[in-house]
């Protein structure tokens, strides 16, 4: 059925579609109305889950870790200061292989207090050993959470995910979506059956303390699971394909990317601007193409590579900012990059944080100036973009 | 003993309780009871933080294989008839 909804019910109706049977959650703006929706989907008899409504989100995160390690599918969602909270339990989440799937609606770390669309929440939990999906659209966060599932509870992953949703911009902007019936979702996404849990009668002690003897062990594990993964998420969006008859590009979309001069790599909602932007610049003869990192976790290395040797220039856009280095997406992609036999010239730009707008002529302008840089270098390797005060050449 | 990756599980799962760990051998000083100056107090058995004493007729007999040697019981004791010895030493 085609409806007509935002970001947050995209997200509640991926949850229920995927049968979600335990939902913990906190409300956060701007994540609340996926828990308003999943809450009403549980009352009205909808969805058969358990919802539980804790007092934090760590709570959140904890209550979800003892519903999947008895055996349960579980569903979060949070935002920013939400998801940071749940930073311990989000490690434990991983390494106890649960797994769980979250929607985090991505907004900007306080102070100064916003709540508008930044990466740093989801960027500062990539090392916590959660599969991490930015999502472009609507649709693509609904069909991400259902293939998430698939991915997360394969034999060989047994790792959590998080869905990523660009606060306002895809959480509270209402797009055509269409949403499958349940008998396709359930052809698709089999019942959760883990190897081991908590059953009445046997009794199981879970997360063990392990001597220096053995530690390295279950984290290689972890390492090989993650590896795995890769090729998980090729493999579950190819039956998703089959299925439902829409993909998004694996791990790294590439858009125009063929005999590209200048590339722009970037994450999450502004991505569809940037096509735009890549069209009307194409139309003018100029050789540019997009690159969106759909998985920020496990990392599309080999994809970057395989356009790192193509290109004269690299442009990444972060949509946020790591402190005493570089946007995080600009350190990966170089680390991919660095590989390559011919390596690109390579530029981070920092734009759109706290919810400011990237528009369509801040982008042509990017590529303009990479386009420049990728033939005389670039003077900093990195630059804030459409800061007052600082150069005014991005107004 | 030590495990390949391959042989162990996803997450360390026990299917034994924590009792499978014999405690007592971090232990480096012992207590000793003299039942005769015992006033069945209790004491020694509800201060033991590793619930290493039982009760027999009212008396403690102390589970060598789970005491670390705290020595609470023998501080808490009202008439002294636990008193800690160096291992080795008794």
């Amino acid at each position: 059925m085609r409806m007509v909804m935002t970001g947050n019910y995209a997200s509640a109706y991926g949850a229920k579609l995927s049968r979600a049977e335990v939902i913990a959650a906190y409300p956060i703006t701007p994540q609340t109305s996926i828990v308003e929706k999943l809450a009403e989907f549980v009352t009205t008899g909808e969805l058969k889950a358990k919802f539980i409504p804790v007092e934090s989100e760590h709570s959140a995160m904890a209550a979800c870790i003892a519903a999947q390690t008895a055996g349960a599918r579980t569903y979060t969602a949070t935002s920013s200061h939400g998801l940071t909270l749940m930073h311990e339990v989000l490690m434990w989440a991983s390494g106890a292989r649960l797994p769980i799937v979250m929607t985090n609606v991505s907004r900007a770390m306080a102070p100064p207090w916003s709540v508008w669309v930044d990466h740093m929440d989801s960027i500062a939990q990539r090392d916590t050993g959660w599969m991490e999906f930015f999502c472009q659209s609507n649709q693509e966060v609904l069909d991400t959470i259902i293939m998430a599932y698939k991915i997360c509870e394969s034999r060989s992953v047994m790792l959590p995910a998080m869905v990523i949703e660009d606060a306002f911009i895809l959480s509270h902007t209402e797009e055509p979506v269409e949403v499958p019936s349940q008998e396709l979702v359930d052809s698709f996404l089999p019942t959760y059956s883990p190897e081991y849990k908590i059953e009445v009668g046997k009794a199981l002690g879970f997360g063990s303390l392990v001597r220096p003897d053995q530690y390295m062990e279950f984290r290689y594990k972890a390492m090989l699971a993650m590896r795995e993964a890769h090729d998980r998420i090729l493999r579950v969006e190819q039956e998703f394909k089959h299925i439902f008859g829409r993909e998004y590009g694996g791990l790294l979309e590439r858009y125009r990317c063929e005999d590209a001069e200048v590339v722009l790599v970037t994450a999450g909602s502004v991505a569809a601007t940037a096509k735009d932007v890549v069209d009307a610049m194409r139309a003018r003869g100029v050789r540019v193409g997009l690159a969106r990192i759909r998985a920020f976790r496990p990392f599309p290395h080999a994809e970057i590579r395989s356009i790192a040797s193509k290109v004269e220039g690299i442009a990444v856009l972060d949509r946020s900012y790591t402190f005493g280095a570089a946007g995080a997406m600009y350190t990966e992609v170089k680390a991919s990059a660095y590989s390559c036999p011919k390596r690109p010239v390579m530029k981070n730009y920092i734009a759109g944080l706290g919810g400011r707008d990237i528009t369509p002529k801040i982008l042509e302008k990017i590529f303009e100036d990479m386009l420049v840089v990728a033939k005389r270098g670039a003077e900093d390797e990195v630059e804030w973009v459409d800061v007052m005060g600082v150069p005014r050449r991005w107004k | 003993m030590t495990k390949s990756y391959e042989e162990l599980p996803l997450t360390p799962i026990s299917n034994e309780p924590s009792t499978v760990n014999l405690t007592g051998y971090w232990r480096v000083i012992r207590p000793i009871v003299d039942k005769s100056k015992c006033k069945k107090c209790t004491l020694c058995w509800k201060f033991c933080p590793d619930a290493a004493i039982t009760l027999v007729d009212g008396e403690p007999l102390i589970n060598l294989q789970y005491c670390k040697g705290c020595g609470i019981c023998a501080f808490e004791c009202p008439t002294k008839c636990i008193v800690m010895v160096k291992e080795g030493e008794l």
